[in-house]
């Protein structure tokens, strides 16, 4: 695969390859740079009825994805909100493999974090040549780093998909969705079914926009499904198989709140700048996600506002059971849920009026006519990695492996007006605050405060600084600059020998906007 | 010192590395190192390790390290612990003062 | 008065010595007090891994924010020798005896640490001492042991093996160790050092921990030892002296102020000498305040 010599050093000071291979680079100008066009969306989905009779329900896999018309060279997806449960991947990619197809486009939503069957084996057989998600992990990153792929994998936000498929830069051909209950005739949803995920959320854009719909489900309840997530006239089969996931990943139990000292004081830390900020008032908006530091911060902003007297209109994003607890409460208004972290939170949106499935692009997409990320206040996100310019990097390990995923972290930052990222000084022997990441996924100018073991570094290129500063000291808060703790992170570790790449792009980040904001090499070995 | 016989000085939890060290038969230092962070640290730690291996006067050891992320000073710490060990006798604290 | 620096000691927490993630971590809290330990948290085979491991940690990771502490192993044991050497090198604020029963016992290691301060050129004396009293012999010697040795800036009541030499129950509310608290106080009192408190065991228990830290700062005790990082915000917001307190620091150190420039040998404030300790005391009330972020630079008084 032929890449240009030619470079572009982008607005966060990344030297990009002008072409790799047929992949024409816009590199990334700024967080809000960017025009969003006013073109109709582009859509595969076409008007005709392609069933007659009233049951789309096919006998098998096989036969749905022969009926689907799926051939060499065309783009599948997949939804992520089986988490690591899915088993659905698996059997549809052994059937399309026995089917002889070849050389597939692979578009989940996000993480590919599949481990049997290996991903791998299918890009080694030709059955996919290209990979689309928002990150990649495990045996397949390993593997991808080490130049598996002819063509560079391309990293998206989860905001960025939506607007890619609608933008026409990604179509998908026919879109594979997994469901916790279908009725014969399509409608579909992770709300009930004995292994309920929740929300559906990201597969909706995929639902509306492909050439073809598959729902793939264990259960099968009497027509009409209700909830419908995904309603019947987006579907075209529908298949039973004996199981979609692993029941225990699926709807595994509430994770419960870290007992690691360090964590819970950031986790505290993180809460206090959001109660000492001006914006923390009657009627605001929250968002702070799953892992282990996110769930002690939910607890510790859900005792200042008990303590305060202070209710949220709404929380955003992925749901957890300290989510769902705090909405019981009366604390949150409700609940817009993307996702669900947990079963307590997959359950709780048919249970509860107030907690609502969204979907994604609702949520993040940063060209549509608004995404709820607009209307946030606080939005609370983890990092592997953090620069004195405050570029985020949730990617790449410290021997660059890939270990993260995009998810919606840049979307998080650039749309919340106050964006915290917590993360510990150091893990072990690896410096998290450094001079420059090692892969820039969130820019800088889109990061108002880094929270750490050792005090709040703020950004004075935030848009909210000078406020942010003036309330955090009028709380007592301790704040150091970035530079203090990137220095504190060295003197504990010493310097690091640099990640020494190749010149092959491996892997292309994408911002939101569809321009490149870095790219990932190939390790030298 | 001389390395008498095999010792063991650390642990495998994170920050921490565990070592053992024992006579190399007159081959002479011959380190195996395992890290979560040996491409970051690699050489630092080995240097580390032939430093202290040097300090004590050790011509022949085979030093194995498994390393879960512990800072320079807590490898040299585990060294000085197992080589004392290796070679049964106590630390002469005097030593520091050279410094 | 020559200028000493104030070491707050509101709270202490230990970091095991065997426990280098522990020892880490431990330099990120927000107590006033580091205690690398050598003794309890570390078991006997484990002694000289450990011995190399805080001194090498002290010696080039120490907080330079925080009162710095070896503890060692008790006076009796095979280890206290070498620790000595080794914990003296590391050059911290402090050593912390554990089971301390009679004024020799502290008198024979101060001789021992100025030996060792002297060979390496150290300030002899520089190094202070912290005496925990941990058994009834402990307490009823607490008077000479408090007097013992101009090093000696704290003692620490320890709750556990106290309630075993009294051979009583160890309980929540405290009452078995009521006397000994009280009884280690008044020497402390008596000799003008710090008193501190014991560890309240419960970590999960929010209101308990308030309330006996509420105790202990009535009773007059100057800090508490923690014995989880969770208590040492809580632990902390107690010693916060209140505006009374504040003011009235600030008004005996003006006095003293005036008092220097008018060049006067004796000082008073509301028709009473200001000592010494007062003054210290005055200046640890201003640090308290200072720690807990209230600012009394122009404060009207």
């Amino acid at each position: 695969m032929e890449q240009s010599r030619e470079t572009y050093i982008n607005a966060v000071g990344r030297e990009i390859p002008k072409q790799i291979g047929n992949y024409v680079v816009k590199p990334y100008t700024g967080a809000y740079t960017t025009v969003p066009s006013d073109a109709p969306v582009h859509t595969l989905r076409t008007a005709g009825k392609h069933i007659s009779g009233d049951c789309k329900m096919v006998e098998n896999l096989k036969d749905a994805i022969v009926k689907t018309g799926l051939k060499d060279g065309m783009t599948i997806s997949f939804h992520h909100s089986f988490r690591e449960g899915d088993e659905i991947i698996g059997q549809v990619l052994t059937a399309i493999r026995e089917l002889g197809i070849k050389g597939l486009r692979f578009a989940p939503s996000a993480v590919v974090n599949i481990k049997n069957p290996s991903i791998v084996d299918f890009v080694k057989d030709g059955t996919i040549d290209r990979i689309e998600a928002s990150g990649i992990r495990g045996e397949l990153g390993d593997a991808v780093l080490d130049g598996l792929m002819e063509k560079p994998v391309i990293l998206r936000t989860h905001g960025s998909r939506p607007r890619a498929i609608e933008a026409g830069e990604l179509q998908i051909d026919v879109a594979f969705i997994g469901a916790s209950a279908a009725d014969e005739y399509g409608n579909a949803t992770g709300q009930i079914g004995p292994n309920a995920c929740g929300s559906l959320g990201y597969s909706f854009v995929d639902a509306m926009n492909a050439g073809k719909v598959v729902v793939i489900t264990d259960y099968l309840v009497d027509y009409p499904c209700c909830p419908a997530s995904i309603s019947q006239q987006y579907v075209d089969y529908v298949v039973k198989v004996d199981r979609i996931g692993d029941p225990d990943k699926i709807g595994k139990g509430a994770a419960r709140m870290t007992k690691n000292p360090r964590d819970l004081l950031i986790a505290e830390r993180a809460a206090d700048v959001m109660a000492a900020s001006r914006m923390f008032k009657e009627n605001f908006s929250f968002q702070t996600g799953a892992g282990a530091i996110s769930i002690a911060c939910t607890n510790y902003l859900s005792d200042r506002m008990e303590q305060r007297g202070v209710k949220a209109s709404f929380a955003l994003g992925g749901m957890t059971a300290a989510i769902v607890d705090m909405y019981k409460k009366g604390l949150v208004r409700v609940l817009e849920c993307s996702q669900s972290f947990d079963a307590v939170a997959a359950r709780a949106i048919a249970e509860e009026p107030g907690i609502v499935e969204i979907d994604n692009a609702v949520y993040s997409n940063p060209f549509t006519k608004g995404s709820m990320l607009d209307k946030l206040n606080f939005g609370v996100l983890g990092a592997l990695e953090v620069d004195t310019d405050f570029n985020v990097n949730i990617l790449t390990g410290s021997s660059g492996e890939m270990m993260g995923g995009l998810g919606g972290g840049p979307d998080v930052a650039a749309g919340s007006d106050i964006s915290i990222v917590c993360l510990p000084v150091v893990r072990g022997r690896t410096p998290s605050i450094t001079k420059k990441v090692f892969t820039c996924c969130t820019p800088g100018e889109t990061v108002a405060a880094v929270v750490t073991e050792a005090g709040i570094a703020l950004n004075p290129k935030h848009k909210y600084y000078a406020e942010l500063k003036e309330d955090l000291e009028n709380a007592n808060l301790k704040l150091v600059s970035i530079e203090y703790l990137q220095q504190l992170a060295e003197s504990l570790t010493g310097v690091p020998k640099p990640i020494e790449t190749t010149d092959r792009v491996v892997c292309i980040v994408e911002y939101r906007d569809g321009t490149v904001i870095d790219v990932i090499k190939e390790i030298k070995k | 010192m001389e390395i008498k016989k095999p010792a063991v000085a650390g642990t495998l939890e994170s920050s921490d590395c565990q070592i053992v060290i024992r006579p190399n038969g007159g081959e002479g230092i011959e380190i195996e190192l395992e890290s979560d962070v040996a491409v970051m640290f690699g050489d630092s730690i080995r240097e580390t390790i032939q430093n202290t291996l040097e300090e004590f006067g050790v011509k022949d050891a085979y030093v194995e390290i498994r390393d879960k992320g512990a800072l320079d000073c807590v490898i040299k710490a585990r060294m000085e612990c197992v080589i004392c060990r290796g070679a049964e006798e106590k630390y002469d604290w005097t030593k520091e003062d050279a410094r | 008065m020559a200028e000493k620096t104030i070491h707050l000691k509101r709270t202490s927490l230990y970091a095991s010595g065997a426990s280098p993630v522990n020892m880490i971590q431990a330099i990120f809290y927000n107590e006033d007090m580091l205690i690398y330990d050598l003794e309890d948290s570390v078991p006997a085979s484990e002694k000289d891994a450990a011995r190399f491991l805080v001194y090498n940690m002290v010696k080039n990771h120490r907080p330079k924010d925080k009162y710095v502490c070896i503890r060692v192993n008790g006076i009796y044991s095979e280890y206290l020798e070498e620790d000595l050497q080794a914990a003296v090198r590391a050059n911290p604020d402090c050593i912390r005896i554990p089971k301390v029963e009679y004024a020799r016992e502290v008198q024979d290691i101060s001789r021992r640490i100025a030996a060792i301060e002297e060979k390496i050129g150290l300030e002899v004396g520089k190094i202070e001492l912290i005496c925990n009293i941990e058994s009834y012999m402990g307490v009823i010697n607490a008077m000479e042991i408090a007097h013992s040795d101009p090093r000696v800036v704290a003692m620490a009541v320890s709750a556990e093996d106290l309630t075993a030499s009294l051979k009583a129950q160890r309980t929540k509310k405290g009452l078995e160790v009521f006397y000994a608290r009280n009884a280690v106080l008044m020497a402390c009192r008596s000799a003008g050092i710090d008193a501190l408190d014991i560890v309240f065991s419960d970590i999960n228990d929010k209101e308990g921990l308030e309330e006996d830290t509420a105790l202990a700062k009535n009773l007059g005790f100057d800090g508490k030892t923690c014995i989880h990082p969770r208590q040492i915000d809580t632990v902390n917001s107690f010693f916060t002296p209140s505006m009374k307190e504040i003011k009235y620091a600030l008004r005996v150190l003006q006095a003293v102020e005036e008092g220097k420039k008018q060049h006067k040998g004796a000082v008073t404030l509301d028709g009473g000498m200001i000592d010494k300790p007062m003054e210290l005391r005055a200046l640890t009330t201003l640090a308290q305040a200072k720690a807990a972020g209230i600012r009394t630079e122009g404060m009207v008084i």
